[in-house]
């Protein structure tokens, strides 16, 4: 497959992005700045971008409470996103959602969720709603390993594979279920053979690898677009930081895996590995992945200026919203 | 006596039942790590096979527990926050609820739920519901809501050794708040009501945290006195409806407080029976001090807008006594 410059620019300019907002929301998370709790995705930025580079905007996505990756490379605005962490009324859910519930109807991002495995079922229905409605839109559901247990994946994938609905299922594989280890609670060792259940295609993708994630997605969305019906794609990845920020805390010295399988991954980066791949191709230049580098630190730094200048909402909008 | 925290009750209430009772065991969502850290250790006490990690798959698991208990042992079945035992309603409400009814009295189901609730500072609309309301209307499941670390050992321990479904729901704001707690066997029945103080003027039924609540209020209106008398149900499945009319017919006026919504809740159901059965020795309106009818919002002013507190309680209780 040929992929453009200026997609291969925009997917390294997507994870740039993903890895500085996560890294400053982490960061403003340990300094007791954002109230609640913030989930960080950083080192998995390869396959929410490999993911939605294969989607227009049209096309639309439901993600999980790891959801600032899929949201940003949906599209989403790096300064409404912070102000919405905040709790800030310019946040794109006006503070009454939070880091877990972040939602851009104008991008086709349906809400990150604070329920394991509720939105796969949404995305479902989200097909069903193209297809009713005459639209060759596709949905994609993001989902951890862990989300893969619960009834509402299997009820959906199997919904969707009898109604041919155009959904992709992607499963985001970083081994763990909050402190639990997959293999402890999971039947299988590839997530992607539960698709052989329902009789559509499972792959197996290196989710580190942002080209083979958007080479598999376009696949699937070719194929959902066409009429075919789901694909489920496992995207194998891994999650640097803990399961939620501040965990510490709560686990003292309870640890859930060993520090050098942490380092193991970290040097199977997403971006590093793209920065080389650029390089040995020579498709793109040094000069120009700095650039992007510092726009995004540019973009972040207004963004955060934005959240922390932006006004709190006012108690009396509490009432708001709660019935159109 | 030790004090401890609320979560360190749980781990010890835990502890005592597994060690009395070799059938009883826990089961949940990473409970071997123990992510609010109740059952942290048990595992080494105990071993893999009485503390299993279940997948996340609450009506699975929430299921597998019911049979458990039908097959004789007594499951812990933890559901970390509250709002996703609505994963598990049908295996709760029509399965682990009516079983016993509709078996003409043959199954037993001694299952005890836990799972933490209510707000907690920014944890937003799907983990900070207070959802015992929900349950209330589900004749077979008891439901128990601990206002601090002594009753959370003592209640929660009642519901190990209960033969029904016991819901157990565990405020997350009171994680870390500590009391002086009786060790080894320390049992507060189900279905006791707990006078934290006694009082002339107005009676306060608080649930949960807001017990703490209603007792700094009452503390701040002795100095004008205004006696106030603050029970808490401790129980809401059984109900010491005795305590509360009791209490209201020395006090003649009626405050509930409760984090659940107005709409359909905790409050109104109890307004409801102080109304019913207690209408002769009402001097005043029954209030009910609950949160706003919003799902709870992630913003800290929108959160505290929501949640009822202190100011709304004082309100309440000056508005009954002035009449
Ligand atoms: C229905 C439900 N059950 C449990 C939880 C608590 N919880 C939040 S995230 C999580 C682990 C999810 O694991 P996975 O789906 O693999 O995603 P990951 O965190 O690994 O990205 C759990 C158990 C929840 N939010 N919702």
């Amino acid at each position: 497959m040929d992929i453009s410059k200026d997609k291969l620019l925009e997917m390294y300019r997507t994870m740039q992005k993903i890895r500085h907002f996560e890294s400053k929301a982490r960061d403003l998370a340990m300094a007791a700045e954002l109230p609640g709790f913030v989930h960080v995705s950083i080192g998995e930025e390869a396959s929410a971008t490999g993911v939605c580079a294969a989607l227009r905007k049209t096309d639309r996505i439901t993600s999980n409470h790891r959801g600032h990756g899929h949201l940003i490379a949906k599209g989403g605005r790096l300064d409404r996103m912070m102000a919405e962490i905040f709790g800030k009324r310019t946040g794109y859910c006006k503070g009454k959602g939070g880091s877990m519930h972040i939602v851009d109807y104008s991008l086709g991002i349906l809400g990150a969720n604070g329920i394991v495995g509720a939105g796969l079922p949404i995305a479902t229905g989200s097909a069903l709603g193209a297809v009713i409605a005459g639209k060759d839109d596709v949905t994609v559901a993001f989902f951890g390993d862990g989300a893969s247990n619960e009834g509402t994946f299997h009820e959906s994938l199997n919904l969707a594979a009898v109604w041919k609905l155009p959904v992709v299922f992607v499963c985001e594989n970083n081994g763990f279920g909050e402190f639990t280890p997959m293999a402890t609670v999971t039947s299988v060792k590839d997530i992607a053979v539960r698709a052989k259940a329902y009789d559509i295609p499972g792959h197996i993708v290196d989710g580190n690898d942002v080209l083979e994630v958007f080479r598999y997605t376009s696949e699937a969305v070719a194929r959902a677009r066409a009429g075919e019906g789901p694909t489920l794609l496992e995207c194998k990845t891994y999650r640097w930081e803990g399961h939620v920020v501040g965990e510490q805390a709560f686990l003292g010295d309870g640890s859930y895996r060993e520090q050098s399988e942490v380092e193991e991954w970290k040097r199977k980066c997403p971006l590093i590995r793209f920065e080389k791949w650029c390089a040995e191709s020579g498709k793109i230049s040094s000069a120009e992945l700095n650039k992007i580098i510092a726009e995004t630190e540019k973009e972040l730094a207004d963004a955060v200026e934005f959240a922390r200048s932006s006004e709190l909402p006012a108690p009396s909008e509490v009432t708001d919203d709660v019935y159109a | 006596m030790p004090q401890i925290s609320f979560i360190q009750a749980i781990n010890q209430a835990i502890a005592e039942e597994m060690e009395r009772d070799p059938l009883t065991f826990l089961m949940g969502e990473d409970v071997v790590l123990g992510a609010f850290g109740a059952t942290k250790g048990l595992i080494d006490k105990f071993g893999a096979k009485r503390v299993r990690n279940t997948p996340i798959s609450e009506a699975g698991f929430v299921g597998a527990a019911v049979g458990a208990a039908m097959a004789g042992t007594r499951p812990i079945c933890e559901v970390e926050f509250a709002s996703f035992f609505y994963c598990a309603f049908d295996q709760i409400c029509n399965q682990a609820a009516k079983l016993r009814y509709m078996s003409g009295g043959q199954a037993t189901m001694p299952i005890t739920f836990r799972a933490v609730f209510g707000a907690m500072g920014g944890a937003a609309a799907q983990h900070s519901e207070t959802v015992y309301a929900q349950f209330l209307s589900v004749p077979g499941l008891k439901l128990v809501v601990p206002s601090g670390a002594s009753d959370m050992k003592g209640l929660l321990k009642s519901a190990i050794r209960d033969n029904n479904p016991v819901i157990v729901f565990e405020h997350g704001a009171l994680g870390w708040s500590r009391e002086d707690v009786p060790q080894g066997e320390h049992l507060v029945p189900l279905g006791k009501a707990a006078v934290k103080r006694p009082g002339d003027n107005v009676t306060v039924v608080a649930i949960g945290a807001m017990v703490g609540k209603a007792m700094s209020v009452a503390d701040k209106l002795e100095q004008e006195k205004i006696s106030v008398e603050v029970i808490d149900p401790r129980t809401l499945i059984p109900l010491d409806e005795n305590a509360i009319l009791a209490s209201v017919e020395k006090t003649n006026r009626i405050v509930i407080a409760d984090e659940g919504h107005l709409r359909g809740g905790a409050a109104a159901d109890i307004a409801a029976i102080v109304a019913d059965k207690g209408f002769d020795f009402l001097d005043a309106p029954v209030r009910r001090v609950t949160s706003l009818d919003v799902p709870i919002p992630f913003s800290p002013p929108l959160e505290k807008a929501a949640i009822a507190d202190e100011a709304r309680i004082e309100a309440a209780i000056r508005d009954v006594v002035g009449r």
